[in-house]
């Protein structure tokens, strides 16, 4: 399967589809449905340092094309992810994992990817300055140039493993963020996170998620991500791991074109336990239709 | 297991103006316990409708559900010989063999389906058996000769007193002396609450929550317990009624 192959910062992945934060728990649960090994890689629960419930519920209301989720950054906390969900994630997977850290100030985001740092099975760390689902800090770190770089200096500065930072939709300028977090060290940008949306009950008039507002993601926001990844890869020279309604073979294509070395799925896996598995095996049969040989080689290719 | 099936529809047809009754072919062997539910793909929608299973043999599925929206109005317009997605084996179910000999079983609106699986595994371990099903309004009523032909005591209310006694099946609890009784329950929250206030018994309730994957993986319809966070979808939807943490 070397045509699926990508690297990530001298981490070579099987095949560049990795199941995003929060639509895949701790791997374990897909274990029932298939093989997880053949994923590229699994990014893992949002964790925090301390345990957290989240919000109220409903927490998920259905889209045209989408779903959004106001779940907020629901863990267990970073030491028991530590010692009870990575050992049970290893009983069923082998290789090293993308791990999501979230927090609520600069010290908390340092002392989980500290933590994270250690554990053999973290491949990337990957910081969330943008869930939209938590007040007081996630996407307020997102969205804002200085505190991105900030949070990404204090995080590069205690850790040995390459650093992600994954970026909120939901600015005026994410090129800003980019840049910012890339001259303060980040090692790469995983975009985008969920667009900040409501729904209303039509009966009620009420809205439907408890919180009011969540994260909406799934197939239609695809063009946006696909535009700023686009717009990202112009002016930044570390790797981009594209999300954002991918949910076929032919939308990683379309997202590596923009940009992106590797890929996540993330609201794909809440409609079809499958989903990844079935975008691996499609993969092969959609690059022949396209005459692509390796997938390495369309890697921004828009941009050439 | 939990797997993905595509299976062809037997028989979908109206049971009230809006209430509907669908029979899956299937190979039910992966059922262990009555008041599991299957999620349901709509073509057009974006996410899959958590049903819980009325009844099965062998071959066949029955579920039993209110047409409340988009989904549920394509679903109803099924027929014969169509071919459903449905994912399997979702939640822990009633795990009667835990009841007490005799039980009382407790039905409102839609939770009633659930409740007849349920009473004929129950009559199959041999338990005392007692059914209270609630409906809003007699047009609204179903599946009352089913459970009759369980040989099972069937007792039935409606809030509007159009059929069986005026009120909730928690009066009825109480006017046929049923509060010292196990009791497992499926319906809206509300009567859920009324039932563990009423009872002095212990019970199994089973409860409802939007959902996003329906097998664990998305935290969408968590809720806290007093022995901890739990997920409707895999550690429900059937709690234990003292493991509820119960709002005002």
């Amino acid at each position: 399967m070397e045509r699926l192959s990508v690297e990530l910062c001298g981490w070579k992945l099987d095949n560049p589809v990795i199941p995003a934060s929060g639509t895949f728990g701790f791997g374990y649960e897909f274990a029932q449905f298939y093989d997880i090994n053949r994923l590229g890689s699994i990014a893992t629960k949002g964790t925090t340092r301390e345990s957290r419930y989240g919000n109220p519920t409903p927490r998920i209301a259905e889209c045209d094309r989408g779903m959004i989720n106001a779940v907020g950054l629901q863990n267990p906390g970073i030491d028991k992810v530590i010692s009870e969900e990575f050992p049970k994630l290893k009983e069923v997977y082998h290789k090293k994992v993308v791990a999501n850290v979230s927090g609520f100030s600069v010290e908390e985001y340092v002392e989980c990817a500290m933590k994270m740092d250690k554990e053999d099975i973290v491949g990337i760390i990957e910081i969330n300055i943008s869930c939209p689902n938590v007040s007081h800090g996630g996407m307020s770190f997102g969205t804002d140039p200085q505190a991105a770089a900030e949070v990404t200096r204090a995080v590069k500065a205690v850790t040995t493993k390459p650093v992600f930072i994954k970026l909120t939709p939901n600015v005026t300028d994410i090129v800003a963020i980019a840049k910012a977090v890339e001259e303060a060290g980040a090692d790469g940008i995983s975009m985008i996170n969920t667009l900040l949306g409501a729904r209303f009950d039509l009966k009620t008039g009420k809205p439907i998620i408890a919180n009011i507002m969540g994260g909406f993601s799934g197939p239609a926001i695809k063009p946006v991500a696909l535009r700023m990844v686009y717009q990202v890869y112009k002016a930044v020279s570390i790797p981009i791991i594209g999300i954002g309604g991918i949910a076929t073979a032919e939308d990683v294509i379309e997202m590596m074109s923009a940009g992106a070395t590797a890929i996540q799925v993330g609201a794909e896996n809440c409609r079809n336990p499958y989903a990844c598995m079935q975008i691996i095996e499609d993969l092969p049969k959609v690059m022949d239709r396209y005459g692509i040989k390796t997938l390495k080689e369309i890697i921004g290719r828009a941009h050439r | 297991m939990k797997t993905l099936q595509k299976c062809k529809v037997l028989s979908n047809v109206p049971l009230t103006h809006d209430v509907y009754r669908m029979i899956l072919e299937n190979d039910t062997s992966w059922i262990h316990h009555p008041g599991q539910f299957v999620n349901v793909t709509i073509e057009g929608q974006y996410l899959k409708r958590p049903i819980s299973i009325c009844d099965w043999d062998e071959h066949s599925l029955t579920l039993i559900y209110k047409v409340v929206g988009k989904g549920t109005e394509i679903m109803s317009q099924k027929i014969a010989g169509d071919v459903m997605e449905i994912l399997t084996d979702l939640g822990n179910g009633f795990h009667t063999e835990t009841a007490a000999n005799e039980v009382v079983l407790l039905g409102g609106g839609v939770g009633v389906p659930p409740m007849f699986g349920t009473a004929k595994q129950c009559l199959k371990e041999g338990k005392k058996v007692h059914v209270i099903l609630g409906f809003a309004s007699k047009k609204d009523a179903f599946y009352l000769d089913e459970f009759k032909q369980l040989g099972v005591d069937v007792s039935v209310c409606t809030n509007d007193g159009t059929l069986g006694t005026k009120g909730f099946v928690t009066d009825v609890m109480k006017e046929k002396g049923l509060t010292d009784v196990f009791y497992m329950a499926c319906g809206p929250l509300p009567m859920l609450k009324a039932i563990y206030q009423t009872s002095n018994a212990k019970g199994l309730l089973s409860f409802e929550e939007r959902m996003g994957c329906g097998f664990g993986a998305c935290m969408g319809c968590s809720c806290k317990t007093i022995t901890g966070y739990k997920r409707i979808c895999v550690e429900g939807p059937v709690m234990e009624s003292e493991d509820i943490l119960w709002k005002d």
